[in-house]
């Protein structure tokens, strides 16, 4: 069936199966591959991106369920080139090492600053409780985003 | 992960969606936010003809209170439930379940109506709603039907709603004065699901003695129940540390109980009382200072 959906910015219209995944929509239809898939049961949250301003993940959703939003990837983070806040902290206080995580940590990232510009490090770690890093041991993304924060509210 | 194929409709209203139910019979599936069906449809533990996906019925996404009851909408999501002014105000309890729900963007998604038709047994919302003696609402072409919530849970996954119904909305009655609740859990380490989760009410009468206690809960056996022991022993007592131990102790009482790898049948049973105790006390806290 024909969705139309607005992916960082941009509408697009596609044919698709009903029981195609919002996640493989992305990365084999729409080329964004800056999502990532790891488990596909809704437990890594590396998979996530926003859906009309929620983070959701997108291997627990079709495609036809977004049919009319607006999406938002990593790719759409950095339009111009210009690396968001967000990005630049993780680059600065050394948020990643093989980076698998980071696309879903930065956008679960984005939806706590929106709710909650000024969170604690306690909330920092609630507000990503559904993303899961096999590399860096969280506390280099929790600076990360403490960084992000101050840079946005400055 | 893929899915089996499957015939997708999106019904805008409520007797859009009933009627193509009525007309698919066993072959239709109810879709909400998808974050139990979805899941089970990836593992092929369930290949329906037919998704109806309720998700764009804007009617059924309201939260609001009508003379002491609150009435919530099935599509209202865990994260809706959670930062509603009028719930932290008038059931503190929905709020306290919706934040122990899984996680950031599981909250985002999932529904109230999905997650009780799913009927988990170890779902939080049942002991929520057992608890607060509310009641689910279900229509289909055939009309509307309101359901007891004790009566709602009928096994592991199966709940009393017929193929063609559609869990529309759950009613609890708002916080009574002289009233407290809460929810306490104990998450599993992987899935976050509750290995025992207990909700309780207690209303105080202007003596300060226990007029009526209510205790939900889940986990613990194949479907959620009321622990009607517990309310039974502490109906007319102070909400002494030492009645509510005592009343606490019958929490799993004529239960059949889990058992797996995480828990013990004995641990959960062990497990159920010490929860138990412990919403008991913080309900019966704040019943006191309201
Ligand atoms: S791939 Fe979606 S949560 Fe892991
Ligand atoms: S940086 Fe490797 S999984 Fe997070």
């Amino acid at each position: 069936m024909k969705i139309k959906v607005k992916v960082n910015g941009a509408w697009r219209e596609d044919e698709v199966e009903p029981r195609l995944l919002l996640v493989h929509y992305l990365r084999d239809v729409a080329g964004l591959t800056g999502t990532h898939i790891g488990c596909e049961t809704s437990i890594c949250g590396a998979c996530t991106v926003l859906v009309n301003g929620e983070a959701v993940k997108s291997c627990t959703l079709f495609a036809v369920q977004a049919d009319g939003a607006e999406i938002l990837t990593i790719e759409g983070l950095a339009p111009d080139g210009q690396l968001h806040p967000l990005q630049q902290g993780f680059w600065e206080e050394h948020g990643l090492q093989c980076g698998f995580c980071t696309p879903g940590m930065i956008l679960a990232s984005y939806q706590l600053l929106k709710r909650n510009p000024h969170p604690s490090p306690e909330e920092i770690r609630q507000g990503l409780e559904g993303n899961l890093c096999r590399c860096t041991g969280y506390q280099h993304i929790v600076k990360a985003v403490e960084w992000a924060a101050a840079r946005m509210s400055s | 992960m893929i899915p089996q194929s499957f015939e997708y409709h999106a019904p805008r209203t409520v007797a859009e969606a009933s009627s193509l139910l009525a007309r698919l019979g066993s072959d239709g599936k109810i879709l909400a936010g998808g974050h139990s069906l979805v899941p089970m449809m990836k593992l092929r533990l369930a290949a329906p003809k037919h998704i109806v996906d309720i998700g764009r019925i804007a009617e059924l996404a309201h939260i609001r209170e009508e003379d002491g009851t609150i009435q919530i909408g099935a599509l209202a999501t865990h994260f809706n439930i959670e930062s509603s002014p009028l719930l932290k105000d008038r059931c503190p309890l929905l709020v306290e379940t919706a934040r122990e729900i899984g996680d950031v963007q599981v909250r985002n998604r999932g529904t109230i109506g999905g997650s009780l038709a799913h009927a988990d047994p170890a779902a939080d919302w049942p002991a929520a709603i057992l608890a607060l003696g509310g009641e689910i609402l279900a229509v289909s072409a055939r009309g509307e039907r309101r359901i007891p919530a004790r009566d709602f849970f009928l096994d592991v996954m199966t709940s009393a709603l017929e193929f063609d119904e559609i869990l529309t909305a759950i009613r609890v009655p708002a916080l009574p004065a002289r009233g407290g609740d809460a929810y306490l859990k104990l998450h599993h380490p992987a899935s976050g699901f509750a290995v025992v989760g207990v909700a309780a009410r207690v209303l105080l009468n202007a003596q300060g003695a226990v007029q009526e206690a209510a205790v939900g809960i889940t986990g613990v056996a194949p479907k959620a129940y009321r622990a009607t022991g517990v309310e039974a022993a502490l109906r007319g007592k102070s909400p002494s540390a030492r009645h509510i131990e005592a009343a606490a102790s019958h929490a799993a009482d004529g239960i059949e109980v889990n058992s797996d790898l995480y828990a013990s049948a004995d641990y959960r049973r062990h497990l159920a009382a010490i929860y138990t105790r412990r919403a008991l006390e913080r309900a019966a806290e704040r019943a006191a200072a309201s």
